[in-house]
């Protein structure tokens, strides 16, 4: 969806655009904060100073390497399964054809809604934290890696067999670099749903996490505790989401 | 066309295949009949939930928040993708903002918005909104950006106005991508309404599936579950066959 974001080809703008973006995000955030007062939300500056506060306990650090563990696991899990059988369906084309609209239909109903099923399946605890990650996450990977199959254009892979390449070959210099970069961004978009999945899982089915953190917040009435998770969790997602974002256009420029 | 067919009589096949098998294992008791009730048991709960009334109030509340998220969302998403579209610059400062827009879990942002509007059905409605706006301004500056510039040259030849070059020309070369947007957004807002739902409310069909989890009422949790599901399903086919016909006629084109 983000991929068409960016046209290449522009010159960088000033530098201070995305400062200032910034500078109103925080501006809206102290209008918020003005209107709503306390009770609903911390002010920006306070709750930095708390974040940070936080950044040096134990007890933060321990919630942080629950989500961490359980979002390694969602994500390879998801990231395996949805390359292989992206890969499958888009070579295997009338199999591709058959389930692509299914998945597609999978990807849009509220996943929310099959935590019961994923809590009697699984029990409280971790099994259920990377399931939910990995029932989030896997689709888009799937119809990422089976669109970039599909759409490779047939010129290539009849150009592999004018130079008389052995399949190894194709494999390696026409095939992967052909599909690797949307592949690449299908991986983005799953990591950003994996997250999300852990992020939900935790809320539901955990003692432990980001997750349960925010919700605990929220059932506490601990405002300070609640805006500052979210404020880590939204600028760590942001930050990796760049990281990986720029990953992407390297990859897309090398092609 | 026999390929065709073959490919659907294959999907019908898998999607049966799949809830009969379904129905064998939890009949044979392969899956414990309390965790999972057979899909035959749920179409009947489902039914008599439905014919019983009890939850028409929860769907009324749900459908008509997402309904309001929706149209807002939609009209807003429209109107910020032309915007930025039409200023260069503000695009690309917005750029990294968007990419990773949809890598916020947002609804942690509920609490605040019971603050804010209290607690009734605009906190949902806003983060239906949050959630299908920028999918929808994303999806407009695809569309946009895809109109190929041939069609404005042969606007401009024809020395068509500005809101006719808009109507007649823009908007159907960019019709197929702004389906698609709508597309996603109804699917987001239903998402984030019933997760809202899920987390924090007292109303809505997100709610009276997790008071059924809570309580243990198998039936009316499947029986919801097998509803939403349906509904999803329905509502996303029917934009999916939409969306495919404005791209044939426009690869015809």
């Amino acid at each position: 969806m983000s991929a068409a974001l960016a046209r290449p080809g522009r010159p960088r703008g000033l530098a201070l655009d995305q400062p200032l973006i910034v500078l109103a995000l925080l501006l809206c955030w102290q209008g918020a904060y003005a209107y709503a007062g306390s009770s609903a939300i911390t002010s920006p500056l306070a709750t930095i100073a708390y974040a940070a506060s936080m950044l040096q306990q134990g007890w933060f650090w321990s919630n942080v390497g629950a989500t961490a563990l359980a979002f390694f696991y969602s994500l390879v899990i998801a990231s395996l399964i949805g390359v292989l059988a992206g890969l499958g369906l888009g070579l295997w084309r009338f199999a591709g054809d058959v389930t692509e609209p299914v998945l597609a239909a999978l990807y849009t109903i509220p996943k929310v809604t099959l935590y019961p099923l994923i809590l009697l399946l699984f029990g409280l605890g971790l099994p259920a934290k990377v399931a939910f990650g990995v029932i989030h996450g896997v689709i888009p990977v799937t119809l990422f890696t089976l669109a970039a199959v599909k759409g490779l254009p047939p010129v290539l892979l009849r150009s592999a067999r004018a130079m008389r390449l052995s399949p190894r070959q194709t494999l390696l210099h026409v095939l992967a670099p052909a599909v690797l970069p949307e592949i690449f961004t299908g991986l983005r978009v799953g990591f950003s749903l994996t997250l999300l999945g852990v992020l939900i899982g935790e809320m539901f089915a955990s003692q432990k996490g980001m997750g349960f953190l925010i919700l605990n917040g929220i059932n506490l009435h601990n405002v300070k505790l609640t805006t500052a998770v979210v404020l880590i969790v939204v600028v760590t997602a942001i930050l990796a989401n760049a990281g990986l974002l720029a990953a992407d256009k390297r990859l897309r420029r090398q092609r | 066309m026999s390929r065709g067919r073959a490919v659907l009589a294959s999907r019908v096949g898998l999607i049966v295949g799949s809830i009969a098998l379904l129905e064998i294992l939890c009949r044979t008791g392969v899956i414990n009949p309390l965790t999972l009730l057979p899909p035959s048991e749920m179409a009947v709960a489902m039914v008599n939930l439905l014919a019983s009334g009890k939850v028409a109030p929860d769907i009324e509340r749900t459908f008509s928040t997402v309904a309001i998220a929706f149209a807002l969302s939609v009209v807003v998403g429209i109107a910020a993708g032309a915007v930025l579209h039409a200023i260069p610059r503000l695009r690309r400062a917005l750029d990294p903002l968007l990419a990773s827009y949809y890598a916020v879990p947002f609804f942690v942002f509920y609490p605040v918005l019971v603050a804010f509007f209290g607690l009734n059905e605009m906190p949902l409605v806003a983060i239906g909104f949050a959630a299908a706006m920028v999918a929808m301004a994303i999806s407009t500056l695809n569309g946009l950006d895809r109109v190929p510039p041939v069609l404005i040259k042969v606007a401009r030849m024809h020395r068509l106005g500005r809101l006719r070059t808009l109507f007649l020309v823009v908007v159907p070369a960019a019709a197929a991508s702004l389906m698609t947007g709508m597309k996603l957004a109804l699917a987001y807002a239903f998402i984030s309404i019933i997760a809202g739902e899920f987390i924090l409310s007292g109303k809505g069909l997100g709610y009276q599936i997790a008071y059924a989890y809570n309580s243990f009422d198998n039936k009316t949790m499947y029986g919801l579950m097998l509803f939403v599901l349906l509904v999803a399903t329905a509502m996303n086919s029917l934009l999916h066959m939409w969306e495919q016909r404005l791209l044939r006629r426009r690869s015809r084109a």
